[in-house]
């Protein structure tokens, strides 16, 4: 999907702060020129290609629950099958491959923390590998998204 | 959930509504003219208790943005790097505020050693359009902080097998 100008706009004024009022996308349409279908069917269409995965609330996840960083050294030939696993199991939400001995990196999201140190003991002996565990001690960054610089993405 | 019955519905205790609107929130606004207004329905609260409620939750942090939740892969940010750093513990704190200020960097946390098999306490994540970008904003970061010296690891990602928001209630 190639973006025009106002999709860029729309990404760039709206990734932090959308209205809370009743007729969100109508307001919105009047600070880019569009009536409120059209804003509409701009973020189905950023949504269907996968630009946006929604629009909506990023929770902070220190509140909202408990959640943890985790990560396992799972045998290279295996690890499709591992990730697979990690995947079915509940409260994942990111799960990555990355360069390293510990090679699959996922976090963990329960309701409170026992739930969660329940199902993380559970993962690690389902998969029979050791899961490190690392839980998050300060927050520096808040995350506020960046900003896109679309000349470097062209 | 939302498919309970409205009868059903109208003994829950608002905490209970207030929850549920909660977990539908996690999976994003419905994209309708009155999105807050399907919330509410759904959920058996008013429009108004829906907008009240994003907004204490926006002021009390427990949302901490709003709005389009942009996937930085799909529009072209194709490396990630996870890079870890071992700090002394006295000095994790001012290197991690000072880290978080660079515009590239775009997660910081301090996290617990797990020794022997894991001795870096600080992370922080780099976002760019290629490898070759996010190695020299690493340079920078190295070069500008006086971290020449210091023990780290770059974690390039290599496939993301999911990637989500997060969802706490009802743990799905």
């Amino acid at each position: 999907m190639r973006l025009d100008a106002t999709d860029k706009r729309l990404i760039d004024l709206y990734q932090r702060q959308m209205p809370v009022t009743a007729r969100p996308f109508l307001a919105m349409g009047e600070a880019v020129g569009l009536c409120e279908q059209a804003v509409i069917s701009r973020l189905e269409a950023l949504q269907a290609h996968q630009i946006i995965s929604r629009v909506g609330p990023v929770f902070e996840h220190s509140r909202a629950g408990a959640s943890l960083l985790a990560a396992v050294a799972a045998p290279e030939h295996r690890i499709d099958q591992v990730a697979d696993r990690i995947n079915h199991f509940p409260g994942i939400n990111h799960n990555y491959a990355r360069e390293h001995t510990f090679n699959l990196w996922f976090v963990m999201t329960a309701p409170d923390q026992t739930t969660l140190d329940a199902q993380l003991d559970e993962l690690e002996s389902t998969l029979e590998l050791p899961v490190l565990r690392l839980p998050m001690i300060v927050a520096y960054h808040i995350d506020l998204a960046f900003d896109i610089d679309w000349e470097a993405l062209t | 959930m939302s498919r309970m019955p409205q009868s059903i519905k109208s003994h829950l205790s608002q905490a209970q509504k207030l929850l549920m609107l909660r977990h539908r929130l996690e999976t994003g606004l419905p994209l309708e003219p009155r999105p807050y207004q399907a919330l509410a329905i759904d959920c058996g609260l008013s429009e108004q208790d829906v907008l009240d409620a994003i907004t204490e939750w926006q002021e009390t942090g427990l949302i901490k943005r709003m709005g389009l939740v942009v996937r930085h892969r799909t529009l072209g940010y194709q490396a990630n790097a996870m890079v870890v750093w071992d700090l002394p513990d006295e000095q994790v704190a001012e290197i991690g505020r000072a880290l978080a200020e660079e515009p590239f960097v775009t997660l910081c946390y301090q996290r617990p050693r797990q020794l022997p098999d894991w001795p870096y306490n600080l992370f922080c994540m780099i976002h760019g359009t290629d490898r070759e970008q996010v190695l020299a904003q690493l340079q920078k970061l190295r070069d500008n902080h006086g971290l020449q010296a210091t023990q780290h690891r770059v974690l390039f990602s290599r496939k993301a097998y999911r990637q989500r928001g997060g969802r706490y209630v009802g743990n799905s």
